[in-house]
């Protein structure tokens, strides 16, 4: 029979405070266990959670920025189970009343925009990290609580995405819009974003849901749609032999790619929620939501077809341009000062981006600034150095940081356009490849070509090109 | 409200607390004495009363992100009934 996958993502992405939610207690990632914990983190007794302040407004930032409708009054909630990375044997959470509800994320896939639902977006606190040891027979588990309290956000979407496409695409763009807005890093590899997928089948055709299985433990955005392509697989073999789908909780298993049913989770989970009493209320007045409203900046999607209207570009260019907030702030910055998009765009998108991964620089931290790179594009235009040349002294911007104009003086990389000293160059190489000359003759037009190229090597590409061309034609024409 | 054994039993295992079984008709009855007397409420009309999380009239109290000193590791261990080198160490955890 043929199915229809409907999936909806529950994302948790770790908000970028240098102190947890409820304590003063550091974020930083890779310290050594159980050294950023204190007795609020720790859940002793008697001690009082008092919320970051920054920590709320990141997570109200995300909220807008997806569309959400922001509630007057929100409040937190306990939400009650047992497990030993959660030292209070309760999660704050908001249950009762989310900070944001009712939103929408737009998503583009195959050139066609797709708007994907939020159902709920909301603050909570994060758990410890569980070690399990491998030795054989090891009867226990090693807890880390450093992790323990930091600031989650967690975005619920409705079941809205039909493909692993769409999900792809859901998850790119969220990404981007939590670091466009700078409230997460979004480091998948230190678990700073994650995602769990609900995934049911029905008939094609059929408005009625299936039942819904959830996955956990998908550590990669690729982790996700493998797991979506399998469970898409063993559900609709199990419904094809006439059985029907439970209501479960599976774990995906990264090493031998398939999902197994996770029996900690059998029995029917009863969280209680009940208001957490330690903490007051926030109440958002219009001022106060004014105020984050102003911090959000330009959204991906948005600038993305901004840049394709205003500068003309195409849509491969802008998606390169777009993915880093950084590399598109830095194009802007270049156009400026010059009005070059499609120049400074392939230099972005090529020659800075390999210089980054071949020499592993970190982004958010470019040895050159954008006034730099407009400064080497003006220099081009004027004819000063060649395009080739040019290469090599943006190299050496990255590497030194110095700006063009002085690497070219330094190297004496500036394009040679003295006529007399060429047309001696041409004469040394006409005079050094007679054969060549004979072949011309007989009209073997690539002779020129070469000729060329044998000037601008002697000259180390440093002759001006257009002017190569036109005397060598001259002298061997003569 | 009435409270049954099986009621006492759910409790206890989200608890994670053993009764035996004398304990289990303690906690009956004790249980259902404390629920019917809470359940007087239900005779209040409550209908323009707000619900109520919190004893202060307060909003928005929040702390600045701002780092604040942790614990040692040994301070941080002291409580713990186990620990193995820098992490605590809980009864094996299956997933």
């Amino acid at each position: 029979m043929e199915y229809e996958v409907v999936v909806g993502l529950e994302t948790h992405a770790e908000l970028a405070t240098v102190s947890k939610l409820f304590c003063g207690c550091s974020t930083k990632f890779g310290s050594e266990p159980n050294t950023q914990v204190c007795p609020v983190c720790l859940g002793m007794p008697g001690v009082l959670p008092v919320m970051n302040k920054k920590a709320f407004e990141y997570a109200l930032k995300a909220a807008i920025a997806l569309n959400c409708k922001i509630r007057e009054y929100t409040n937190f909630d306990r939400k009650s189970y047992y497990y030993p990375d959660l030292p209070k044997n309760y999660q704050i959470s908001q249950n009762y009343h989310n900070l944001g509800v009712d939103g929408s994320m737009d998503i583009c896939v195959h050139d066609r925009v797709n708007r994907i639902r939020i159902h709920n977006v909301h603050l909570e606190e994060e758990a410890g990290k569980l070690i399990h040891p491998e030795e054989a027979g090891a009867d226990y588990s090693l807890v880390d609580f450093n992790r323990a309290g930091v600031p989650l956000l967690e975005i619920v979407s409705y079941p809205d995405m039909r493909n692993v496409d769409e999900v792809e695409s859901y998850m790119q763009t969220l990404r981007k819009i939590l670091l466009y807005t700078e409230v997460s890093d979004c480091k998948m590899q230190e678990g700073s974003l994650r995602f769990e997928a609900s995934i049911s089948l029905r008939k094609k055709g059929s408005e009625k849901l299936g039942n819904r299985v959830e996955i956990k433990n998908l550590n990669s955005m690729k982790s996700v749609l493998k797991a979506i392509e399998y469970e898409t697989k063993r559900q609709a073999d199990s419904l094809d032999r006439g059985e029907t789908i439970d209501r479960e909780t599976r774990l995906w298993d990264e090493v031998n790619e398939k999902s197994a049913r996770m029996r900690s989770k059998e029995e029917a989970q009863d969280y209680r929620y009940f208001p957490e009493p330690d903490l007051l209320p926030v109440v958002i007045d219009a001022k106060w939501l004014d105020e984050v409203k102003v911090t959000i900046p330009e959204l991906p999607l948005a600038r993305k077809q901004r840049f394709m209207e205003v500068f003309k570009l195409s849509d491969y260019d802008t998606s390169l341009l777009i993915e880093e907030k950084i590399l598109a702030d830095f194009f802007e910055g270049c156009i400026k000062i010059v009005d070059r998009p499609k120049a400074f765009c392939n230099w972005i998108t090529n020659d800075l981006l390999r210089e980054v991964n071949d020499r592993k620089l970190d982004i958010h931290h470019l040895p050159i600034r954008p006034k730099q790179l407009a400064a080497l594009v003006e220099i081009i235009e004027k004819g000063t150095i060649s395009s080739t040349i040019a290469k090599e002294v943006f190299s050496e911007m990255i590497q030194t940081g110095k700006d063009p104009q002085a690497i070219i003086e330094e190297k004496k990389l500036a394009q040679i356009s003295d006529e007399g000293f060429i047309e001696a160059v041409i004469v040394k190489v006409i005079s050094g490849n007679p054969a060549v000359i004979e072949d011309y003759k007989k009209g073997k037009k690539n002779a020129l070509t070469f000729l060329v190229g044998q000037v601008m090597k002697e000259t180390k590409g440093k002759a001006n090109p257009k002017m190569v061309n036109e005397l060598v034609q001259k002298k061997i024409d003569a | 409200m009435k409270i049954g054994k099986k009621d006492i039993e759910y409790i206890a295992h989200l608890s994670r607390i053993e009764l035996s079984e004398t304990e289990k008709e303690t906690f009956v009855s004790q249980l259902s004495d404390i629920i019917s007397y809470i359940e007087k409420l239900n005779r209040l009309n409550t209908e323009s009363v707000k619900p109520m999380s919190c004893a202060i009239n307060a909003t928005n109290v929040f702390r600045e992100d701002i780092l604040t000193s942790s614990l040692s590791l040994e301070e941080a261990q002291l409580n713990a009934p186990a620990a193995n080198g820098v992490f605590f160490k809980v009864p094996k955890v299956i997933e």
